[in-house]
């Protein structure tokens, strides 16, 4: 996997939490508390990345990571520039190499790429051309790295040391990126006890191999969790083969107040959204003290600056907070 | 055309209890005999044969040669002659075409192509169903007068299966071998990875190995109560070898093949999403692995393929899910099966026998013979050289391998087939 590593260790692109090294990820950690800062500013833009051109290449729907990745471009000064597959000709037959092909004639930097297809940002990086980064923003149900590093961060903000704490992930592991790319991270944090909790068909059948806990039986999976990570529950996946129905997917592993009791009392829940209210998750805990999903949501935009000046070689400063 | 005449060769023809240097005098349709007098040689072409082997022409049991229905990826007179080049000088085709194999136009159809592209000999299997589907027979009778060399299903699973029942029964009445692929129609759709360690890292759709091992246990039922001698192609799980060898030891009338990267490579050869290695059936775990292997060393599994599917440059140049599957086997073929002999894995006659004999044996083909006056079909071959494996070296139209780079043994000089005759350019 050296595709992503330069031989210096440090990320030429960003495709997968795979194989990155522990202090790599503690840097990046790091400049995201600093870039963290900055949003508490009056003037929140730093010119990191001015005269750079960041292309979002979404081929896939998405709202808020897509808005996340722009605005952490844009408050680098960064050029952004949002490609809609829907209204691009990729949708008129192009290829995608062909799609790239006309965007580096562009000069950009940096594609931040989603794709449904697993392996796509490995496909672009592989094919790019020399000195166009690739910041994977999620493809298929392989790796979210950004999404896991602000998860990571997120974590670091409320508890102390990795090694201290049992996470859980619950829900649909088996199409998940977000849920490959965490228990990847967490796992290189030295997380002292992962585990996942879904019925046996959202689980791939391998997964024990990633060094995780599997439960079935969700009140016996968050006992003693300090960490809850809700995943996402796809509406197709609801009902027919994988679930018999919501509601019994609610009964069962649904989050609720009276179940989060069993896990520590200052377990922090998260969820890397968009949430299914009454499916995966009850109201009252996502909007509860316990909650720590809107924080997520402001700690991505910093996570994602901090990738992408390290990727595009900007030093963070260390800065001081000033009124 | 004058005769040619082979000199000091290893003749190795295990069948025939040959196995030493011998001169073999031959001109195109006939072999005019072993160890020649000098009167029969007077005028032959010579052709230094020392140091090297003449063996039985290997035969490919699956080749896909893309006519009809994919000429933008290979034809038959590419893939045939691509075939011929490294030693195959017999290969079948399984019935998937586009229109798929289901009428004599197009068993007609591939079969003049072949005899015009002057290659390896080309057998077609014919669809057991019409167009392939769920819902009738096709004309087995008619098809068999065509010229088919047996019936099947490859490439595409049956999943009614008193369709399936009953074409077996049909195929038995006409007392034609049937190909099957075994394939459940139901689990792993969609799927591009063995389901396994590396498809759960890699967020790829699995199929697991009960697609097989079912639709295995399914068809053997239906292959007993039937009475159907039947080959299955391809297998690819450790599982699936148990099932085959009990069906054998209960006296079924039952031969399989696997397909050559199998044997060499495992689940691990996809990361990091290499398209080249996307196949169907996938590759699996290491241990499925080393159970081909050995169930091929022993003869549980008769024989090895190639599973040639040449591709063009754009069916792989996608997101690894996206890409097409299948790999280009015939110019490994003969290399990676003289490789299991040099490392050990099989003896030269096991390797022959699995390569070359057994598949006859399963279709029926005659095996070849040096006796004055049988039909040519065999290769001569040093077994000691070595080639690289690249797209320069590739003789067929489809670049795909997941062997690219590999170093080979094995250079085919000269290959002879009824009235072909191939030899290398010095």
């Amino acid at each position: 996997m050296s595709l992503q590593l330069t031989a210096e260790g440090r990320l030429r692109h960003l495709l997968t939490i795979d194989g990155l090294p522990r202090r790599l990820i503690e840097d990046l950690l790091d400049a995201s508390d600093a870039l963290r800062q900055v949003a508490l500013r009056g003037n929140k833009k730093l010119p990191l990345l001015r005269g750079r051109t960041i292309v979002n290449l979404f081929f896939e729907a998405s709202t808020r990571t897509r808005m996340t990745f722009e605005l952490a471009a844009e408050r680098l000064s960064a050029d952004v520039v949002n490609l809609d597959v829907a209204a691009s000709s990729t949708s008129k037959g192009e290829s995608l190499l062909d799609t790239l092909a006309t965007l580096e004639a562009m000069h950009c930097d940096m594609f931040v790429v989603r794709h449904p297809d697993s392996g796509a940002a490995h496909f672009i990086a592989e094919h790019a051309a020399p000195g166009v980064a690739v910041l994977n923003a999620g493809d298929g149900r392989h790796a979210h790295p950004t999404q896991a590093l602000l998860d990571a961060y997120t974590i670091r903000r409320h508890k102390s040391r990795f090694e201290d704490l049992t996470i859980a992930v619950v829900g649909d592991v088996l199409h998940s990126r977000v849920a490959r790319s965490e228990l990847r991270a967490f796992g290189i944090l030295g997380a002292g006890e992962l585990r996942v909790i879904a019925p046996r068909t959202l689980l791939p059948p391998a997964i024990e191999e990633l060094g995780v806990r599997v439960y079935t039986d969700m009140d016996a999976g968050i006992a003693d969790a300090d960490v809850i990570v809700m995943l996402r529950l796809q509406r197709e996946r609801m009902r027919g083969v994988y679930l018999p129905s919501e509601g019994e997917y609610f009964q069962r592993y649904g989050l609720t107040a009276e179940r989060l009791a069993r896990a520590k009392p200052d377990c922090i829940v998260m969820h890397p959204g968009p949430m299914n209210r009454g499916i995966e998750i009850a109201s009252e805990v996502a909007d509860g003290p316990q909650s720590v999903i809107l924080e997520q949501v402001s700690n991505g935009l910093a996570v994602r600056m901090a990738v992408m000046s390290h990727i595009l070689g900007a030093q963070v400063p260390h800065l001081e907070i000033s009124a | 055309m004058n005769p040619i005449l082979i000199r000091g060769a290893q003749v190795r023809f295990p069948h025939l209890n040959i196995d030493r240097v011998a001169d073999v005098l031959f001109e195109p349709g006939r072999v005019l005999g072993l160890d020649p007098s000098a009167e029969q040689a007077v005028g032959a072409e010579e052709v230094d044969g020392r140091g090297r082997w003449l063996i039985p022409g290997l035969v490919d049991m699956a080749a896909r040669l893309r006519e009809p229905g994919a000429t933008h990826k290979a034809d038959i007179r590419s893939e045939a002659v691509a075939a011929l080049v490294n030693g195959i000088t017999h290969l079948v085709v399984p019935p998937d075409t586009r229109p798929v194999i289901d009428s004599t136009a197009v068993v007609e159809l591939i079969l003049r192509r072949a005899r015009e592209g002057r290659g390896a000999t080309v057998h077609v299997i014919g669809a057991l169903t019409h167009d392939m589907g769920e819902v009738s027979l096709a004309e087995l009778g008619a098809l068999r007068a065509a010229g088919c060399i047996a019936v099947g299903n490859i490439g595409r699973a049956i999943g009614n299966t008193d369709l399936l029942r009953r074409a077996l029964q049909y195929a038995a009445s006409l007392d034609l071998s049937v190909h099957l692929q075994a394939v459940d129609p139901w689990i792993g759709v969609g799927g591009v990875a063995h389901e396994g360690r590396v498809a759960v890292l890699q967020g790829l759709t699995g199929i697991p190995e009960t697609t097989e091992t079912l639709a295995l246990s399914r068809d053997l039922m239906l292959v007993e109560e039937a009475g159907v001698r039947a080959h299955f192609g391809r297998l690819s799980c450790a599982r699936s070898v148990s099932i085959l060898a009990d069906a054998k030891a209960r006296g079924l009338p039952v031969t399989a093949d696997v397909a050559m990267p199998q044997i060499y490579l495992n689940e691990h050869d996809v990361l990091p999403f290499r398209a080249d290695a996307h196949l169907l059936p996938p590759l699996r775990s290491v241990a499925d692995r080393d159970a081909l292997r050995a169930a091929l060393a022993n003869g549980v599994i008769d024989a090895v393929c190639s599973d040639h599917q040449p591709h063009d440059p754009d069916a792989k140049l996608k997101p690894y899910p996206a890409t097409e599957a299948g790999a280009s086997g015939v110019d490994s073929f003969l290399g990676l099966g003289l490789k299991l002999v040099h490392e050990g894995l099989l003896s030269l006659e096991t390797w022959l026998d699995r390569c070359a004999l057994a598949p006859r044996r399963i279709l029926g083909l005659a095996l070849p013979s040096l006796d004055h006056g049988a039909v040519p079909d065999f290769v001569l071959l040093d077994a000691q050289a070595e080639r690289s494996l690249t797209s320069a070296t590739m003789v067929s139209r489809g670049k795909n391998t997941p062997f690219r780079g590999w170093r080979l043994p094995g250079r085919v000089d000269l290959v002879a087939i009824v009235d072909r005759l191939w030899i290398r350019e010095p």
